[in-house]
């Protein structure tokens, strides 16, 4: 557990500059096969098991097969005996302070391991949840400018629409303005037509008036004076006449 | 799992039989690069197997701290051999 702080003040420290860079060395001395860099598999789980805290489990598995489950713990109780023995491990006051401390560590191990190991996984925990915060982040944003996008694209569509609109409307004002222009065209001739037909008129009007004044001139001027008398005479003698009649259908 | 044949000295120490031993010694890079590189992986694989885990366990730094005591107590063994008890074994 140890090790985790040891990991997060390492990440802390230099980043994964170094230590990325270390695991593809590795990764690339130990495989032959070509691997890219993401997405970048995930850490395993468990690190490689440790009995006792300090002796790895591969010793254990080494020598299971030829001695069985005690065979190690024979070797390992062989050995101190044969190092005490020879005194190549002396004892010494050294001896004393490293019992001390050994018993100290073990029983601070045992007793605040899990809940120092729980502290430690809360802090890797919240460092995971703000990336993935600012992953989620990204990706919901990076969504919603895609759905931006596609109605941009829907919008583009009508535009179609506006134009075939704007087509018509500029149809029909070419086609108005063909129609005013055959009117005026229209009004124009038969303006022109109207006033000939006035002109003819006004002539032929000015051609009669003058002959009937002509003819009634000369007719005048060839009416006698005693043609006059005699008409004159007439007149009068008919209009007694008329009168006598009227009076006597008056009285009747 | 015979792939294509492996020249010995690209073998790994574990995959290498006795005889070959001396081959596998010579074939190896013992330049300062070479042995900067072989610090570099062997410190790597301690790291991707031991520390570098979601759920790390005091193994991982016991054992250094364990090879550490065991190493200087043999820097030391000198000096420490005055303090034997007794003077045959």
């Amino acid at each position: 557990m140890l090790s985790r702080i040891v990991f997060v003040s390492a990440g802390a420290l230099k980043g994964s500059g170094s230590f990325g860079a270390g695991l593809v060395h590795a990764s690339r001395s130990l495989h032959t096969s070509s691997q890219s860099l993401a997405p970048v598999p995930p850490l395993p789980e468990k690190g490689g098991k440790v009995r006792h805290g300090i002796i790895p489990e591969e010793y254990f598995q080494l020598l299971y097969p030829k001695t069985g489950v005690t065979g190690p713990y024979m070797l390992g109780a062989g050995l101190i005996m044969y190092l005490l023995s020879k005194e190549i491990y002396v004892i010494n006051h050294e001896t004393f302070a490293a019992a001390s401390i050994g018993t100290i560590i073990i029983y601070a191990v045992k007793k605040y391991g899990s809940s120092f190991a729980a502290f430690a996984d809360n802090l890797n925990e919240e460092k995971v949840a703000t990336a993935q915060e600012v992953k989620d982040l990204a990706i919901s944003s990076l969504t919603k400018a895609i759905a931006d996008e596609k109605k941009e694209q829907w919008r583009a569509e009508g535009k179609g629409m506006l134009f075939d609109a704007k087509r018509n409307n500029v149809a029909m004002l070419l086609e108005i303005n063909r129609r005013e222009r055959l009117h005026m065209v229209s009004n124009e001739v038969k303006r022109r037509l109207d006033y000939q037909i006035a002109l003819q008129n006004l002539n032929r009007q000015l051609e009669q008036e003058h002959m009937v004044n002509w003819v009634e001139k000369n007719v005048i001027s060839s009416i006698t004076p005693q043609q006059e008398k005699a008409s004159i005479a007439k007149c009068i003698t008919d209009l007694k006449a008329l009168a006598k009649a009227t009076q006597a259908k008056a009285t009747a | 799992m015979a792939d294509r044949p492996v020249p010995v000295v690209e073998k790994q120490l574990m995959d290498v039989k006795l005889g070959q031993l001396g081959n596998w010694l010579g074939g190896r890079d013992f330049t300062p690069n070479g042995i900067l590189n072989a610090i570099r992986r062997g410190h790597d694989r301690y790291y991707n197997k031991y520390i570098n885990v979601k759920k790390g366990g005091i193994g991982g730094v016991a054992m250094l701290l364990a090879g550490y005591v065991v190493l200087s107590y043999i820097w030391e063994y000198d000096h420490i051999k005055h303090d034997r008890w007794r003077k045959y074994h």
